[in-house]
């Protein structure tokens, strides 16, 4: 029963959403926001890539917001794990030996994913890509080692130290364009020669900066979900609660 | 290309991607199949986003050469928002899947209602009062409820029905 | 060009089903990692690199990783001797 009338609410929704579309037109001219900014972005920012213009340089608050939802979550999920963690005794790290095409792999991919991640982050205002892209190739290139020799263990203090660093120096370039007398985040210190890689002012430094922040959160995160590395703070915390918790019920 | 076929077809993929979603939120009963149809609801948005900035003939948003746009480009807007939701999509669905292991870890079953019926017996339980027999259900399966001495809200809601 | 987004249109929707019904949480996964990867090979011919790159990389790579490490914790808290879903 519950089944049928969910099968008609979404039927409903998608004959709907069909009229909707009836009434769009697709491969139209692009809105006034967007024609404003293909013509602009040029001369006032000097970055190649245009989406990247719109993300640091128009739209900078909203990447520094969308830095925080990630930091929030990354951190709400390790909490939640190694909240469990505590309770029960945390599983000792699995010591077994992989395999050898892993463990051959493994080394042979990360000098070349390394590679490439740095690559798109410092490409980010000239080619597609940029720091979220370049941050999550870099993640994933410090998992694999993790995921080739377990109990290895992932160094959080030295993540989190590279993760505030980097969010801060985001801020610290938004608050040095404040002192130069624009607006926050606005790009300074020149436009560059079009397409080399010391060009657009700042917006290279702010993916760099994403870039990091982006690759040590994502690796911590993994390494949480994988169980893999001494216990975290967190789970100390609650584990004293806990024990409070219960002597006070005593 | 026919513009018609294009428009018809991206827009199907959209809205089919979107629907078959939703239909997976709603009918299905196991929590990991939930997230995995968020994930899918989600690329269709993601998609139609990108759909509401395309152009016909026109080039991608990456300047190439001299400063001067050399042609009609698409609009760069919606394809920056849609980076910024992949990438906060992957945080919440790391966020939700957390709280599906905490939720097996605890309950040690991925089934919705079955952890719907645990978490309101344990609720009961901790408030100290009698558990909700439904009217729906025949009677001949569960055991007797014991006396209680306790009247609850749920004592009240049940009304005369036995 | 249609055929390419016909094709892909039709592995997306056919992967989105199967996400739905397959048997196996592992087939499930991997049909919502093939949804990711045909929506970035649509991005690539929507004149969108950018985001293809990313879908590619966060929803086909790190989403599906993040999904399966998931699952492995999911199977260890598993009590001994039932075996059901895999």
């Amino acid at each position: 029963m519950r089944n049928y009338s969910a099968l008609l609410f979404a039927s409903g929704l998608a004959f709907l959403l069909m009229v909707i579309a009836w009434q769009f037109t697709i491969g139209g001219a692009p809105m006034l926001i967007g024609n404003a900014i293909l013509q602009q972005a040029a001369d006032e920012l000097g970055a190649a890539n245009l989406v990247t213009s719109v993300v640091l340089g128009y739209r900078g608050i909203d990447t520094l917001g969308e830095i925080a939802i990630l930091f929030t979550a990354a951190t709400a999920t390790s909490l939640v794990l190694s909240s469990i963690s505590g309770q029960r005794s945390r599983p000792a790290p699995n010591t077994a030996q992989s395999g050898t095409i892993l463990i051959s792999s493994s080394r042979l991919l990360f000098p070349l994913l390394l590679t490439l991640g740095l690559y798109i982050v410092l490409h980010g205002h000239l080619t597609p890509g940029g720091g979220f892209q370049g941050g999550v190739i870099l993640a994933a290139a410090f998992f694999l080692p993790l995921l080739a020799v377990p109990g290895h263990g992932v160094n959080h203090s030295g993540l989190a130290l590279v993760e505030g660093f980097s969010g801060a120096a985001f801020i610290l370039i938004g608050i040095i364009a404040l002192f130069q007398g624009n607006a926050f985040l606005q790009p300074f210190m020149g436009h560059g020669a079009m397409g080399s890689l010391f060009s657009a002012g700042t917006l290279p430094l702010l993916y760099i900066a994403v870039g990091l922040k982006v690759g040590a959160e994502l690796s911590g995160l993994l390494a949480n979900l994988a169980e893999i590395g001494p216990a975290h703070p967190v789970a100390e915390i609650s584990v004293e609660t806990q024990s409070v918790k219960g002597s006070a019920h005593q | 290309m026919s513009a018609m076929e294009l428009h018809w077809l991206l827009y199907a993929a959209a809205f089919g991607l979107i629907v078959i979603g939703i239909i997976g939120v709603v009918t299905l009963s196991n929590i990991f199949r939930i997230v995995l149809a968020l994930v899918i609801a989600e690329a269709g948005a993601n998609l139609l986003l990108v759909i509401a900035g395309y152009r016909f003939d026109a080039i991608a948003p990456i300047l190439s050469g001299s400063s001067v746009a050399t042609g009609v480009m698409v609009d760069p807007v919606p394809q920056a928002m849609v980076l910024t939701s992949i990438v906060i999509g992957v945080g919440i669905q790391a966020l939700a899947l957390a709280l599906v292991i905490k939720v097996y870890q605890h309950y040690k079953t991925l089934d919705l209602r079955e952890i719907h019926q645990r978490l309101m017996n344990d609720i009961d339980q901790e408030s100290g009062v009698r558990p909700l027999l439904s009217p729906h259900k025949p009677a001949g399966k569960r055991p007797l409820p014991e006396p209680q001495t306790v009247t609850g809200y749920h004592d009240i809601a049940r009304g005369g029905n036995e | 060009m249609i055929w390419v987004v016909a094709l892909m249109v039709i592995i997306m929707l056919t992967a989105a089903v199967a996400v739905l019904v397959v048997e196996s949480h592992i087939s499930a996964l991997a049909a919502t990692s093939a949804v990711s990867l045909a929506l970035s090979v649509l991005f690539v011919v929507l004149k969108a690199p950018d985001v293809a790159m990313t879908e590619a990389v966060v929803g086909a790579g790190l989403s599906t990783l993040i999904l399966a490490l998931a699952l492995h914790r999911i199977l260890q808290a598993q009590p001994a001797g039932e075996d059901n879903d895999a």
